[in-house]
């Protein structure tokens, strides 16, 4: 084993801009995708239906990734669509994160019977199946954002108390912490002044991460056709619909898959990058 | 150079990123039948000649110049294959910590036979007979059971003890033990130290013994090696060094070891000018590292 | 019994074993520290001394109520303060400080060691009396902008130091706080500790497993051994003519660089 001092550098720069690129790209098409996207994302002309990305034989000028069956700008599409994908991965995610992380921090570091009642309702909360979870609550609540957004939020919170509660446990054996308390400190001085500032960095990673899996989510409801109004694009419901055909437009399937994949990529490597940027032992 | 069992010549390693120096043109000479310390604080590399001789040295450090001859064979030549059968045939490791080195979700029976029967090539019959012995021999009481639990089951005494037995079962010629006592309680290591330089001395087996422990050394090397910086700045039998060491940073670290015997003599840090010194030297040998590379 | 600065009088300390608690109802206790009376005279060094499982380290926490007592009184100055709460306690915290054993997990890796001094005292890092406790223990004022992860052993167990008497409390306890240290780093730590204890006046209970740094720090000595008190004297006797077993099996023990006597 090295002598951590200088021998072991994680080389973060990297990841951290190149996802941290992706996602300002994706944020700023979803803040000005009015200005930016070429058509209007809803508009249907049958004429112009399923032609193909720009360097393909038959494709039309300002069709750039083509259109889908319905005549639609598939760019267009994927930019609006990160609106959506955008808002619910901001408020699920920050949703999710403050209960768990609040619920988690109480439980591993004052014990006790909150920490009894807090990870009995975890366990019995994972219990569930998620996916089926998230139906049925939208089942029963109705369809749109704030279900979808809602949903994220009762199903995930649990990723994050489980995580923080560990963390908190880790923390609170320190003798920092202790020190903290001899000093006279009061419990709740002591959780935030000593303890959460050496969670954050893990929950900053959670939250990006979880920020990925509600875009995941998200597509995954629309691809079932629970989440927003068909009218409206999201990435989840281009995929159900480009699923559809396939074999006579992959483009339509592809290129918000695409899209997916480096967004909820970029979400997770951002925030590992973030963790390491944030660690004075590893900075 | 006098046939010692183990010898070391002019080894140097550095860190593959930085080049820094870790060991500086290292002798060392390890006469069979003895016990040689490797003695110095924390940096100063005395365990990463026990891993260049064991072939385990971190990724992280490469070693740049040098022979570590065992039985006149040099190691850093044979291929890997030749090294690997060498090593596994003459010598064994007693680690540092018993609580790690154990596999806790294997029985202690398997983890002692394990090695005499997949690499020597025993019968299991033979290497359980063998592990049987070598338990009685450390002084464990009731072996044919021990070897039935779990090390969580045991103290880090037992385990300790268990583990010096793994190391003398298949009878090697050299063995490396690495700072083997300092998880341990005073009245524990005394036992285990006992035990061994007692089984040292009955098996004639060459012993490198790494510690920070000059007090350790006193009481049972032959002989030792004092590191700073990589580099070994005292190397002498053990009654000439505790008579009065004939470096100035050997003489410094016996200052500060504690003597309760002596209640008046208080405990001298080692001297800024000493360190100052032997950095010096470290330069020095840096310089003729560079020229002769 | 002229002037002690605390008195412990049949303390008790049980806790839970969870590793046995059944699925339903209490776990069993488990008796980590039984029937323990001492005291501590005012401006005196007291060892605490015993191997690993010997409830030392659980005194030390139960002496700065780090650790609920089962059973027993504890009298600082002339007060009780076995069952005082948190909020009754806390006037009385900057006048009893500890020392942790590992420097690493006692310093927060996020703060500037600045701040790991100034955090208790409440006050900013500028404050004067952060530079006094890094000059009292010899460190460079420059460390304040510094990181734990920065300095090495020897160095963070004098910020450890530092934090603690920079409160200027009556009593310290050390607990282990030279045993993760090279020799010469602990003899500067140790020779440092024994400094500020005659300039500051300090009341001191040292715990260590290592009677051979006891010698020349303490007045008097207690042996623990299993959760009891084996041996309690001052310390010239103890190593001259001691009274229990166990203590002459730890005098016994202990290598003495002196290459005279083989094991």
């Amino acid at each position: 084993m090295l002598d951590g001092r200088g021998a072991v550098k994680r080389r973060a720069g990297a990841r951290l801009w190149l996802s941290g690129l992706w996602l300002a790209i994706v944020a700023l098409a979803a803040v000005f995708a009015p200005l930016i996207a070429p058509h209007d994302p809803l508009m249907q002309d049958l004429l112009y239906g399923r032609l193909p990305p720009f360097w393909m034989a038959g494709a039309e000028p300002g069709y750039l990734l083509g259109t889908d069956s319905l005549g639609r700008d598939v760019l267009s599409r994927l930019i609006h669509g990160a609106r959506i994908a955008l808002i619910v991965a901001l408020v699920a995610g920050i949703g999710t994160c403050l209960i768990g992380s609040t619920l988690g921090l109480i439980a591993g570091y004052y014990r006790g019977w909150a920490d009894r009642i807090i990870s009995r309702l975890v366990d019995i909360w994972m219990a569930f199946p998620p996916i089926l979870f998230a139906i049925l609550l939208i089942a029963v609540i109705g369809t749109g954002l704030t279900s979808v957004i809602v949903a994220i939020v009762v199903i995930d919170w649990t990723r994050f108390c489980r995580v923080v509660r560990a963390e908190t446990l880790n923390q609170s054996q320190m003798d920092y912490v202790h020190s903290a308390r001899i000093a006279g400190f009061t419990r709740m001085k002591t959780m935030l002044s000593e303890i959460l500032p050496n969670v954050l960095p893990t929950i900053v990673a959670l939250l990006s991460l979880e920020m990925g899996i509600a875009v995941i989510v998200e597509a995954i409801l629309s691809f079932v056709n629970l989440s927003i109004s068909t009218d409206q694009p999201t990435w989840g419901g281009m995929i159900a619909e480009g699923r559809l055909s396939i074999h006579q437009a992959w483009w339509v399937l592809v290129f918000p898959l695409i899209t997916l994949f480096l967004t909820v990529l970029s979400f997770a490597q951002f925030g590992e990058g973030l963790k390491d940027r944030f660690d004075p032992v590893l900075r | 150079m006098s046939g010692g069992y183990l010898t070391i010549r002019n080894l140097s390693a550095v860190l593959r990123d930085t080049g820094e120096r870790v060991l500086r043109s290292v002798d060392i000479d390890l006469q069979p039948g003895t016990i040689r310390g490797l003695v110095g604080e924390s940096g100063a590399g005395k365990s990463m000649i026990g891993k260049a001789v064991l072939g385990v040295l971190p990724k992280a450090l490469k070693v740049v110049e040098g022979e570590i001859l065992i039985d006149g064979q040099d190691l850093l030549k044979l291929k890997d294959a030749d090294r690997r059968r060498l090593i596994g045939a003459s010598t064994a490791l007693i680690p540092q910590d018993p609580l790690t080195a154990l596999n806790p979700s294997h029985r202690i029976g398997p983890q002692i036979t394990n090695r005499l029967v997949d690499i020597l090539g025993w019968t299991r019959r033979a290497a359980e007979v063998r592990a049987l012995e070598v338990l009685e021999e450390v002084q464990i009481a009731d072996a044919a059971r021990v070897m039935r639990q779990y090390p969580h089951e045991l103290s880090g005494g037992m385990r300790q003890r268990i583990l010096i037995a793994s190391a003398f079962a298949a009878e090697p010629k050299l063995i490396i033990a690495d700072e083997p006592t300092t998880a341990l309680d005073v009245t524990v290591q005394k036992q285990i130290l006992k035990l061994i330089s007692n089984l040292q001395a009955r098996h004639g087996t060459a012993l490198l013994f790494v510690t920070h422990d000059l007090g350790v050394v006193a009481k049972i090397c032959d002989s030792l090696s004092v590191l700073y910086g990589g580099k070994v700045v005292e190397d002498t039998d053990v009654a000439s060094f505790f008579n009065g060491p004939h470096h100035a940073y050997g003489r410094a670290l016996l200052a500060a070891t504690p003597r309760h015997t002596d209640p008046d003599a208080s405990l001298l840090p080692v001297p800024d000018d000493v360190i100052a010194a032997v950095r010096a030297e470290l330069g020095e040998a840096d310089r003729q590292w560079v020229r002769h590379d | 019994m002229t002037d002690a600065l605390y008195r412990i009088e049949g303390l008790r300390v049980e806790v839970a074993d969870q590793t046995r608690k059944p699925l339903f109802g209490a776990a069993p206790r488990l008796r980590i520290l039984d029937d323990i009376s001492f005291s501590i005279e005012r401006r005196s060094v007291l060892g605490i001394v015993g191997g690993s499982g010997s409830g030392k380290t659980t005194l030390g926490r139960t002496l700065v109520r780090l650790v609920e007592p089962t059973a027993g009184t504890l009298i600082f100055d002339g007060q009780d303060v076995t069952q005082l709460s948190d909020d009754a306690m806390r006037p009385l915290r900057q006048r009893i400080q500890l020392i942790f054993q590992d420097p690493m997990s006692a310093l927060n890796p996020r703060l500037t060691i600045g701040r790991i001094i100034a955090a208790p005292l409440r006050a900013k890092t500028s404050d004067p009396r952060v530079a006094a406790a890094l000059d009292n223990v010899g460190l460079p004022r420059g460390f304040a902008g510094r990181y734990p992860h920065e300095l090495s052993g020897g160095q963070r167990q004098r910020v450890g130091i530092a934090r603690a008497i920079a409160l200027r409390p009556d009593f310290i306890v050390a607990d282990e706080i030279v045993s993760g240290l090279d020799v010469s780093s602990q003899a500067q730590v140790l020779t440092l500790l024994a400094n500020l204890v005659k300039d500051l006046g300090l009341t001191l209970a040292f715990i260590s497993h290592d009677l051979s740094v006891i010698r020349r720090l303490c007045d008097r000595v207690i042996v623990l051994q299993k959760g009891k008190i084996v041996e309690d004297q001052p310390v010239a006797d103890l190593f001259t003519s001691p009274s229990h077993e166990y203590t002459r099996q730890l005098l016994n023990s202990i290598p003495e660089p002196d290459p005279s006597q083989r094991w």
